[in-house]
Formats: structure tokens, sequence, C-alpha cells
């Protein structure tokens, strides 16, 4: 069955939320095919762009994705053990900064970008990070949905708390 | 399993970007009119059997730049490839598209067929819709197949936009690495230096060799194990080009295909190492099993008298004359298939080669003395091949087969009359007996050699069950996901010596197919400027380790330029540059973004 999110306020249950990956081809990648393999689940909102190397992902790109649709984005890193560059991990926390600045300048919230290091054999690991992001994804969208509520009540009495509903 | 169908329903399709309100913009990206051809595999089942394979082709065929949309059976198949050349000249398609397994399985294959139809390789790319929906998703048909559409259609959004390319070529050393100096390792670097390569052999232990060099007579010559390694250390002797370090273990891997740089920490007398660094072209990795250890208690183990076949067969091959036990004669034995397999210890892989020694063993003790009783209590007998044999000849040699059930597997204990087995005879109408034993051998297979060291040092991928991964059974046996690493012996899963050798030539084959030709083709995906955008900042020089970027001039203006043949491809200049100047072939901003878009894009036809 399609993973649901828990029924939002007024009782509809609505889809599993869609997460780009951005995995690298020669080390999460694998970790990732060998989830299937394994056939371990995790939601099928989950998508994956296979990129050479994570420090070469595009802050803007991570915008564009949450924009389009995308609920959150998870970036599948090679951490220690790139191939390219000895200091991948450094370049890639720096890309995961850029970007969530760029969210929270958009008006969304930086939780919505989270960041692992899956090495080739992370099957289990991958799985189990896509199902915490879910949920947590669907914890965001419950409380944000709270948050706008509540300031358009607030607005409708005149008295709109400041930052009230200000990130989706 | 036949494939799911769905009825569209509005109320419960995941949204639509496409169809979102009027302030959802798209991008706008550059297009010219495309001609391509999309093929979505069923992979027998193992697609269809969850992704309603139809749905896919509906949703995507109408696409703009779709020209052909297919479902395929076996895309992979000679009648699939001969399909799409077919469909490539026919068409005039300058795109293509396939919707199968991972790329690391098959982006080789469907891009010869490119080659072979006119079509540049670079414009063909592969959708993952098997390990990464279909396998994935077993539990939700609907969802995997809304989810290979989305999927499908961002390949598509990357493939309008790809270019034609032509690929790199590096020069590749003319040297191997052998890791590990058993009967795999040591027939691979023979052959080898046969074709003409300089081979380094690594052997972490004081001696070559491995299990067979520990192993008397043999099936089906009955020639010793260690006389057969001692012929290939004679041979590698011949061999000028073979270097051998034992007491040797890798400790550093750095480079890329065709030219990686290994340092092997070789042990001196005493405490002193010392670290060689060697440049070769490829690295088989031979390094073996380990035989499965019993835990206390398991099968009676560590009872007197309980002992593993490795074990039992060392004392059967140092024995000549009477068969003594602990200074005790061994006048009736039992031998416990399957321990620490089929499910036992935790191991769901059979090693297959335990029956056929077990066999082999009991022939043995035969001949040491044809009056020892030998009871074989076994699940199922995996004597394959000429192994049958055997097992006709164990038991003609007097040795008395019981199968015994799945769940009841047979009860080692002790009293003060001795050793004794209990087990249910499930052919004989499932009586249950108590066989008094001087000795019970518990018949042990395979499992993964521990080597973290050297999995962390080569990135080697591992399977489910612990052992080296290849990439795939059949079709790319020893190579791994690891360019020029490849994979032999029983280190990829249990194997008879032969088969280990088969496996080790096979690497040795591969090796040379890339090596020998002196140059390796890598792709062109390396990352380009737009000097049109690019005002030369010099952040993209800072951010390239491999000295890849040069500032030029260029019509009075200072911008970067990027070295193709220096270039690794690894995108780390692009998110640096201020200017967005920076693209990576394969994977420009236009690509990306396209893909992020079609990947949205999940709605059926």
């Amino acid at each position: 069955m399609t993973v649901l999110a828990a029924p939002a306020e007024g009782g509809t249950a609505t889809r599993a939320p869609r997460i780009l990956v951005f995995s690298t081809n020669n080390i999460s990648d694998p970790g990732i095919d060998l989830a299937g393999s394994n056939h371990l689940h995790y939601s099928p909102g989950v998508r994956v762009i296979a990129m050479p190397c994570t420090s070469g992902i595009r802050p803007s790109w991570i915008l564009h994705a949450i924009r389009q649709g995308f609920e959150g984005v998870f970036i599948a890193s090679d951490g220690d053990e790139c191939a390219y560059l000895a200091d991948c991990a450094k370049r890639a926390s720096r890309i995961v900064s850029e970007a969530q600045a760029l969210l929270r300048q958009n008006g969304y919230d930086a939780n919505r970008l989270r960041m692992a290091a899956i090495c080739s054999v992370c099957a289990e690991n991958f799985a189990k990070h896509m199902n915490g992001f879910s949920d947590a994804l669907v914890a965001l969208r419950a409380k944000e949905a709270a948050a706008a509520a509540a300031a358009s009540q607030a607005s409708a009495g005149g008295d709109a708390p400041a930052g009230a509903g200000a990130t989706k | 399993m036949s494939a799911p169908k769905f009825e569209w329903n509005p109320e419960t399709a995941p949204a639509n970007p496409r169809q979102g309100g009027p302030d959802e913009a798209q991008p706008a990206h550059e297009e010219k009119a495309r001609r391509i051809g999309v093929y979505v595999c069923h992979c027998g089942g193992n697609i269809s059997d969850y992704v309603d394979v139809q749905a896919v082709v509906d949703a995507v065929k109408d696409e703009p730049g779709v020209v052909v949309a297919k479902h395929t059976v076996f895309a992979c198949s000679d009648a699939g490839q001969q399909e799409m050349q077919e469909d490539i000249e026919a068409n005039h398609l300058d795109g293509l598209v396939v919707a199968s397994c991972s790329p690391k399985l098959h982006v080789v294959t469907f891009r010869g067929v490119a080659k072979r139809s006119g079509l540049n390789p670079y414009e063909y790319n592969q959708a993952n819709i098997r390990e990464q929906v279909s396998w994935t998703h077993t539990n939700d048909p609907e969802g995997a197949t809304h989810k290979a559409i989305g999927v499908v259609r961002g390949v598509i959004g990357r493939t309008r936009l790809s270019d034609p390319l032509e690929p790199l070529e590096v020069k590749t050393q003319q040297r191997a690495l052998v890791i590990g100096g058993g009967i795999s390792g040591l027939r691979a670097a023979i052959g080898l230096a046969d074709v003409g390569l300089a081979v380094y052999v690594v052997e972490r232990e004081r001696e070559l060799g491995g299990w067979v060099g520990k192993f008397g007579p043999m099936f089906p010559h009955e020639r010793e194990g260690r006389d057969l390694i001692a012929s290939l250390v004679q041979e590698i002797r011949k061999r000028p080009s073979i270097t051998v370090f034992t007491g040797a273990e890798i400790a550093s891997k750095a480079g890329s295909f065709g030219n990686y740089l290994v340092g092997i920490r070789v042990s001196g007398s005493g405490d002193s190492a010392e670290t060689i660094t060697v440049d070769v072209g490829s690295i088989v990795v031979a390094t073996g099993f380990d035989a499965y250890q019993p835990p206390e208690g398991s099968f009676g183990m560590g009872l007197p008298g309980v002992i593993t076949l490795p074990d039992f067969k060392a004392l059967v091959d140092g024995t000549d004359g009477p068969l003594r036990f602990q200074g005790k004669p061994v006048r009736s034995l039992a031998y416990v298939y399957c321990v620490g397999g089929r499910g036992d210890g935790g191991n769901a892989h059979c090693s297959r080669f335990c029956c056929s020694a077990t066999a082999h063993t009991s022939i043995r003790v035969a001949g040491l003395d044809p009056k020892i009783r030998q009871y074989h209590l076994y699940r199922d007998i995996r004597t394959y091949g000429s192994f049958e044999l055997l097992y006709t000849e164990s038991r003609k040699s007097g040795s008395v087969y019981v199968k015994y059930p799945d769940d009841a597997p047979p009860v080692v204990s002790t009293d003060r009359d001795g050793l004794k087995v209990t087990v249910r005879d499930l052919l004989s109408g499932d009586e249950e007996l108590e066989i008094p034993v001087d000795l019970v051998v518990l018949v042990t297979g395979a499992v993964p050699r521990k080597n973290d060291g050297l999995v962390g040092i080569l990135k080697l991928p591992i399977g489910r069950d612990g052992f080296f991964n290849e990439i795939h059974p059949k079709l790319r046996p020893v190579e791994t996901v690891v360019d020029g690493v490849l994979i032999a012996g029983a280190s990829q899963g249990p194997k008879s010596s032969a088969e280990s050798v088969a496996s080790g030539l096979a690497a040795v084959t591969q090796s040379a197919a890339v090596l020998k030709k002196g140059v390796a083709e890598l792709d062109p995906l390396v990352a380009t400027v737009d000097p049109d955008k690019c005002t030369w900042c010099g952040k993209c020089e800072n951010a390239c380790p491999y000295g890849a970027i040069e500032k030029l001039s260029l019509n009075g203006r200072e911008v970067a330029t990027i070295g193709e043949a220096t270039c690794k491809g690894c995108g780390g200049c692009v998110p640096v540059c201020p200017e967005n100047a920076i693209d990576l072939r394969g994977y420009t901003d236009g690509q990306i973004t396209a893909m992020i878009d079609g990947l949205l894009e999940e709605a059926m036809a």
C-alpha cells in the first residue's frame, strides 16, 4: 500500500511526502540499489538523482526542488569515501549550509534539507533515513498547517502574531 | 504474478505539478525538437510484477520529443536490443531512454545499442525502475507505478537536453595487482603475466596457497591440494614479471581506473613494517573465505569428539594407518550436514562444496578402514555435476545416508556411554534414531572472510550474504562497481577450487581487455565553462585539486578554461561559481532541473 501521511487536521489523509534524493554514482547510489535488491521498503515518494559527487550539487537545485513540490531533499553523500575529493564532506557541509540559507530566504523551513553519508552497502541505513525523514516531513506538514490556521484566525481577529506561518 | 492494472482516479492520484496553478512557473529550457525512443522493460517479472509497464508507456508516450514508446520483456536480450536498433534507424531517433535495472548493469549494453545504430552513445540515458522502484516497493504496486512514471519522465527530460559527446581516453598502466595468494589468485597472477602484464601478488599469510595449500588428495584426480599450489608457485617463479609479497597487507589506494596507486604494507622481522607503493591498472581481489565456526553448544560443539569438517579433513589427510582422534581409535562417526548454512548460524546461503567434500572425505575414511561405520545426516545432498560420482561411491563404500527434516536437525549429546546423535530418519517412516558414535563431524560451509580494512580501502561492495558483490552474476560476474577492481574466487561466494580458478581467469580476461589496449575510454562527462558568463574570480581554480582549471585570456577578457583530460568529472567546481558559468556534461543545470520537474510528474495518462 502507498504510505500515507497522518490525517491532517480535518481528518483527511494526505499523500506521502515527496523526497528528492541526491545520490552519488559510485558510493551512495549502489547503497540505494542494494536497499532495492534486499526489498527494503520506504515510501515511493522518494525519488533519486545520481550525481558523480556530492560536491557538485548546486544549492539552487535544492530550492528548485522544494519550489516545484518536493517536500524534502536528502543528500545521500559520499562522506569520507569520495573517490574524487578528499575534502568532499567539508564541501558538502558548505553546500547544505548555503542551501538551507537559501530555503530560509525563500520562506521554507531549513529542516526540509537533510544530509547523511550513505556508503555502497548502507542499504538498511538508507531505508531508515527515508522512513525517518518521511515521518519528520509529515510532522512538519502538520505543524505548518496548524501555524497557518492559527495565523489565519489571528488575521481574521486583526492581531496576527509576528512570524506566524512565515515558513512553508 | 501478473502486472497490476490501475484505474485512473483523480481523487487519489498524486498531484501533478504540471497541472498546478498559474503561479507554478516551469523553467524555460531551450529545447530543440528531439526524436526520443523510450523502452520500459518488464525484466521478466522483476519490474512488471509490481509496476504496470503499460501504464508507464501510456503516461510518457506523448511527452515532448518522444516518438517511440514501448514496453519490452527483456530490453537487454538480443531481441530487445535488435528492436531498439531497428526503431532507432527507422525513426531516425536522436535520443534513447531505457527504463530497466540499475544503470550500473546495462549502461554499456545500451550505449552499444545506440552506437551500433548510428546514435551517439551519450544520447542514451537509463532510468532505474528495478532496484529503486519495483524491488523496493514490492508492497505498493500503485505507488511503484506512479513513481516509475515520474522517474521515466525525469530521464526523458534529461535526454531532451543531452548532447552528442565523444569518450575521453586515458593511458592505463600495464600492471595488475592480485590480492590473495590462494589457488584463484595464483592462477590469475600467472594468467596476467602470460598476457604481458607485470603482476604484484599480495598475500596476508607468510605462506602462499590459501585453503587448497592445506588440502590432501582432491577430486577428481586425487592430486594433493598442496601439490597443486606447489606447481603454481613453481610457475610463478618462472615468470620474472610477477612479484610476490607475503606477510603483506593493502594499506591504501588512491588514483582511478587504469592508474591506481596502492600502498602495500610489508611486515619485516619483528614488529618492523615497510610500505611500498605500486601503480597498477587493475586490481584482482581473491581473498577467499573463512570456514564457519559453530558457537559453543551448537550441534554439540565443544563436546569431546565433535569437530568441524576442515579439522576432520586435516586429520584424515594426516593419517596413513588406522584413524585415531585424540589417541582413541575411531570406529564410528556421524557427519551432520548444513551446519552454518541454509539458515543455520544466520547464513542463508548454501555453500555447495561441503556435500561433495564430505562424500569425498568419507571415501578416504573407508579407504583407511572400511570397517568404520559412517552416518551422513543430511537435509539435501547437493553433489552437482560430476560430484554425483562421489555420492555414489561413498554409498558403495558403506556410508549410510539419513535424511533429517528441515525443522528437526540432529541433536548431539553425550552421556556415560559416550557421544551420540539423535536424528529423525525422514525416509524411513520418520523414525527417531539414536546413533552412538566416536566422532561427530560438523559439515560447516563457507562464510565471508573478515576483511573490514580491505573493504574500507577498496570501497568494495558487499552483498547481503556478506560476500563481495559483482555487478551482474551472469553478464559481468567478476566486475565490481569500482572500475578496474575485479573479484575472483570464493571472496564473492562459495565456490569449488575449479570454479575459483575459472573466475580468477575471468578476471584476467577482464583486466587484459582493458589494460592491453594501453588506453581506457572514460566518460566525457567533464566540466565546461561558459566564457560569456565567466568573470574569472578564481574560485573554481581553487576548488579543483587536479589542476584542471586555468585562467585564459579570451578576446581581452580573463575567463576560466577546463582541461578535458585532467578534469575528473566530479563537478566540485560547479557550485562554487558565483556566475553559474560552469556545467558538468550530462548533469547540466538544465538537465538536473528538468529531471527534478519530471520526477514529480507521476500522474498516469
